[in-house]
């Protein structure tokens, strides 16, 4: 099967049909209209008390049918891709405007095909026992670890989705797209005392990826190695302190302090922290951060996003000064910028907005030896959960669970988990140091946007921030005690 | 706007108005499933339509409509179980469902304690629940778009420092949910749900934004609130945020508002659900009949409330929904189970259990909340000397196998009795094994804004992080 005819092989789409379907999305004027097909198939598989406890398929297929005309959006969708339906979606969609109608231009933009994810799927059997085989060697390696790793959980889930995206201005881009991850949990227990730990990776890849370097034993150690060393974390620390963050996962800091901040739509309403401060400092020199969506195999990437526009590297700070956004059709056309190809979604049933793909620092000089020399007193962490941002006022956090105590320079003691909270447009300007070792996280992230779930990839080198307030337990000094 | 490293799930949006019985094609492929060789079957259909609209200072920004419905079907083979889903209801499509579920159940394990429910437990609570209103849908399409143009306008017209907004909106939904097994059972319930709501951003004088909302939502368009009470309420909340300040790291009371309070209720929640409790996964695994928490709480999931938000006559796998004492006084009564969970752990299943499309059961609250006591937030406050108000909470640095509890956080600071200045920038940090037992005040302020709901409550011996 051609990818690339999907939805013609599939449902005898032609392009006439799709004349007609813009034709009717833009009967009641409005500057433009795009169609989104999406055909998602996936598969999952748990683990749980080294059984295989749940195994489950399924199919999701639709059209959403936009419509703009200003700053105005009219959508609709059906997930019943028969013309009827289709061209109800479309008139519903076009009310959103009002005036003559629109004669759209169909398929003369297609880009050069590019293929960042090119895999090949072996026959459907033959993957489910290897799935099954995946997991159930997950839960063996992590039990394997410690005998006080007392209960696993192991999950595989993957999906292939189809897309055809046509707009009204020439658009036409098709694309597949996988998706593969598998995640690991597990549970230690000792005494009285309990931890828990996570691991887990993957990308737009298939299942032959957890056969090669980063296996289910990879991740499954890591889960449990991470769940031993919580038996003996003390307490986190309280205030504000100097903060060294690992490579890779930590990126997480960027994604919530600067990248939602910088998507176009929040600065062309001027509801973000960071309207109008391009060209301005907002970190210091060490720092330059881009997006990439065009990093092969990352979890983040996309030959062309949900808008049929081709992704790319953008540079959101160079050595400390704010250089853009990221945006979409929509942004890029009221604001006059550039579309940097990052208008995404998470189905047909979503409207597209301006979405990170890979975000990260590139790196800098130090060795993170050094920089982990320079602290006298702070912490060190280098897994986290997630994080969140309110960009208005530009306060962001993100949740430590593996993190040390360091002490004159050294690496001391494991901690409990602890919140990291800062202020997204200056605490870039604290970074004092950016280490040599550039990693991205092993492709385990999901971004949430006005209720809109899509992957992403974050990365970091090493670095060092002078002053960020750490949310722990531990008290500093007895005097601020008022109860 | 966030980031998670845990698997989200894609969120089902419901259906269209589709004539076709649903409960004839939920049994016809639970009979297929049965003729195809399972033991047992369960099939589960969901169907919903939805309208929103944003108006973003003062010109219409989003409309959209639309309807969907999908399919899903779980399969026993003996004790191994499997589910497929699809959003394609051809004749050909459900075949292909059952056939690929049937199988996937080849190639998962013999759970001893899989299974859909006994017959003997089946069945549904009867009588009008108050969950449908059509009235969700009776305002003509321009009024929905005023509806929230007027609730952003309120917002705007409060105070000149409200300067932007992220608009006014309008939502309305209906679903339907069928479920049908091999023991017979078919049942259906529709829900309806409309809700308006208001996003101001306020700016100070230096420049810096806040933004903050507010909300009214209902299951009929005759309860909910006026476009105009939501605004203002909302740039309220707003205007109080402007001049946020960092405090210096400090051991004080802690007052959580009705809306933050409600985050510890789902850690209650998630500690005492059958999943996390058979697994060990939760610190309060293995402690029914134990003190958990002080004497003045009594967290009670009630299912059966006529018009809730938590409320439906049966559970995802066809078990009357129940009330159920979770905590009372502080003694752990009941987790909440499903019937996997309850046959873990030697109990009967609480009529919790949750399904979604795919995969197996999970547990979800019916109307779970903390009985309110006697005290007004303003008396709560009163006695504080130097203290917190949380108002809002970001990210989600909470572990419910240790405890570790730590948010960031944002609020207002309580000083000789009264709020005084806004606060941000802070973190509030202590262990759930001994906030629920310091929660040394529950307020009378109960109302449920969704299904999970508490009063203001105070809780000592929290650490609050800033400078």
């Amino acid at each position: 099967m051609n990818k690339d005819r999907f939805f013609f092989d599939h449902y005898g789409l032609t392009h006439n049909d799709l004349q007609r379907y813009l034709a009717a999305a833009l009967s009641a004027g409005g500057e433009y209209a795009d169609l989104y097909f999406e055909y998602l198939s996936s598969t999952s598989l748990m683990v749980d008390e080294s059984m295989v406890k749940s195994a489950s398929q399924g199919i999701s297929a639709g059209c959403g049918v936009r419509v703009v005309a200003g700053e105005r959006t009219g959508y609709a969708y059906t997930d019943d891709l028969s013309p009827a339906r289709i061209l109800h979606a479309a008139r519903t969609a076009a009310l959103i405007a009002s005036g003559p109608a629109k004669t759209p231009i169909v398929g003369t933009q297609e880009h050069a095909a590019r293929s960042l994810y090119p895999v090949t799927l072996p026959s459907v059997d033959a993957e489910l026992t290897a799935k099954v085989e995946v997991v159930m060697r997950a839960d063996a390696a992590a039990r394997g670890f410690d005998s006080r790793i007392k209960e696993v959980r192991a999950s595989y889930a993957d999906e292939l989705r189809n897309i055809l995206v046509v707009g009204s201005d020439g658009t036409f881009a098709e694309d597949s797209q996988p998706l593969a991850r598998m995640n690991v949990s597990c549970i230690a227990k000792s005494d009285s005392v309990s931890g828990r730990g996570s691991a887990g990776g993957g990308g737009r890849v298939a299942l032959d990826f957890f056969f090669g370097e980063k296996t289910p034993e990879y991740f499954a150690k890591e889960a449990a190695r991470q769940a031993i060393l919580q038996l003996d974390a003390r307490e986190a620390p309280a205030g504000e302190m100097e903060v060294v963050l690992g490579p890779g996962w930590p990126g997480v800091l960027l994604h919530e302090a600067v990248g939602h901040g910088l998507e176009a739509d929040f600065n062309r309403k001027k509801t973000s922290a960071f309207a109008g401060l391009v060209g301005k400092r907002v970190a210091s020199e060490k720092c330059t951060v881009v997006d990439n969506g065009t990093m092969p195999w990352r979890r983040g990437s996309l030959n062309v996003d949900d808008e049929g526009q081709p992704t790319q590297e953008t540079v959101l700070i160079e050595r400390g000064i704010l250089k853009g956004y990221l945006s979409d059709k929509l942004s890029s056309k009221l604001m006059g910028l550039a579309d940097t190809g990052n208008g995404r979604r998470e189905s047909y049933e979503h409207i597209p907005m301006p979405r990170m793909t890979n975000t990260y620092m590139l790196p800098g000089t130090d060795d993170p030896q050094d920089i982990i020399r320079s602290v006298k007193n702070g912490i060190y962490a280098v897994n986290f959960g997630g994080g969140q941002v309110d960009i208005t006022n530009g306060k962001f956090v993100f949740s430590a669970s593996e993190a040390y105590m360091i002490e004159d320079g050294r690496i001391t003691a494991p901690i409990r988990g602890a919140t990291l909270i800062g202020n997204g447009p200056d605490v870039l300007t604290r970074v004092s140091m950016v280490g040599n070792d550039l990693k991205l996280d092993e492709g385990v992230g999901t971004c949430g946007k006005d209720g809109q779930a899509v992957p992403v990839g974050v990365g970091i080198p090493t670095i060092k921030v002078d002053r960020l307030t750490v949310g722990g337990t531990a008290k500093k000094d007895a005097g601020a005690f008022m109860q | 706007m966030g980031i998670k490293n845990l698997f989200m799930s894609n969120t089902t949006l419901e259906t269209p108005k589709i004539q076709t019985d649903l409960k004839e094609i939920a049994a016809d492929v639970v009979r297929r499933a049965m003729q195809g060789g399972a033991t047992a079957a369960e099939a589960v259909v969901r169907e919903g339509d939805e309208f929103s609209t944003v108006v973003r200072l003062g010109q219409v920004e989003t409309l959209k409509e639309a309807g969907s419905r999908a399919i899903g079907v779980r399969v026993f083979s003996g004790k191994r179980a499997a589910s497929t889903y699809s959003s394609d209801f051809s004749a050909e499509s459900l075949d292909r469902m059952v056939k690929s579920a049937l199988e996937l159940s080849k190639l998962t394990s013999e759970d001893p304690f899989g299974g859909i429910p006994e017959p003997s437990q089946l069945g549904a609570l009867n009588g009008d629940l108050d969950l449908y209103h059509e009235d969700v849908y009776s305002l003509p399409g321009p009024e929905r778009i005023e509806y929230a143009r007027r609730a952003e306008k309120a917002a705007l017209d409060v105070d000149p420092r409200i300067k932007n907004s992220e608009g006014g909106s309008f939502d309305a939904a209906t679903g339907r949910k069928v479920l049908a097994n091999s023991h017979g059972f078919v049942g259906e319930y529709r829900r309806s749900y409309c809700s308006v709501a208001a996003v101001p951003i306020a700016q100070s004088d230096e420049g810096a934004m806040q933004r903050d909302y507010w909300f009214s939502v209902a299951r009929s368009f005759g309860r909910l609130d006026t476009p105009e009470k939501v605004g203002k309420i909302a740039a309220e909340r707003t205007l109080r945020r402007l001049g946020a300040r960092k405090v210096k790291t400090a051991h004080v009371p802690v007052v959580f508002d009705p809306l933050v309070a409600a985050s510890i209720l789902e850690h209650i929640f998630e500690g005492v659900n059958g999943d996390s409790v058979y697994r060990g996964a939760s610190f309060l695994a293995g402690k029914l009949g134990q003190k958990i928490a002080g004497d003045n709480l009594t967290v009670i999931d009630d299912g059966t409330l006529v018009g809730g938000f938590g409320t439906s006559p049966f559970d995802g796998e066809g078990i009357p929904t129940r009330r159920t004492l979770v905590i009372d006084n502080g003694v752990l009564k009941s987790y909440l189970l499903n019937t996997y969970t309850a046959k873990k752990l030697g109990l009967q299943t609480t009529g919790n259990a949750s399904r979604g499309l795919a995969g197996t059961p999970g547990i979800g609250p019916g109307n779970y909340f903390l009985q309110p006591g006697t005290k007004s937030p303003k008396e709560i406050m009163g006695s504080i000397k130097e203290g917190l108000y949380v108002t809002e909470f970001l990210g989600h640095g909470v572990n419910l196998v240790t405890g570790d509890y730590s948010r960031g956080a944002s609020g207002l600071w309580i000083s000789g009795g009264e709020l005084t200045f806004p606060v941000e920038e802070i973190t509030v940090a202590g262990n759930l094994k001994d906030m629920f037992f310091n929660i040394s005040e529950v307020g009378n302020d109960l109302e449920f804004r969704g299904a999970i709901a508490s009063p203001t409550i105070r809780i000592d011996g929290l650490t609050v992080g800033g400078e």
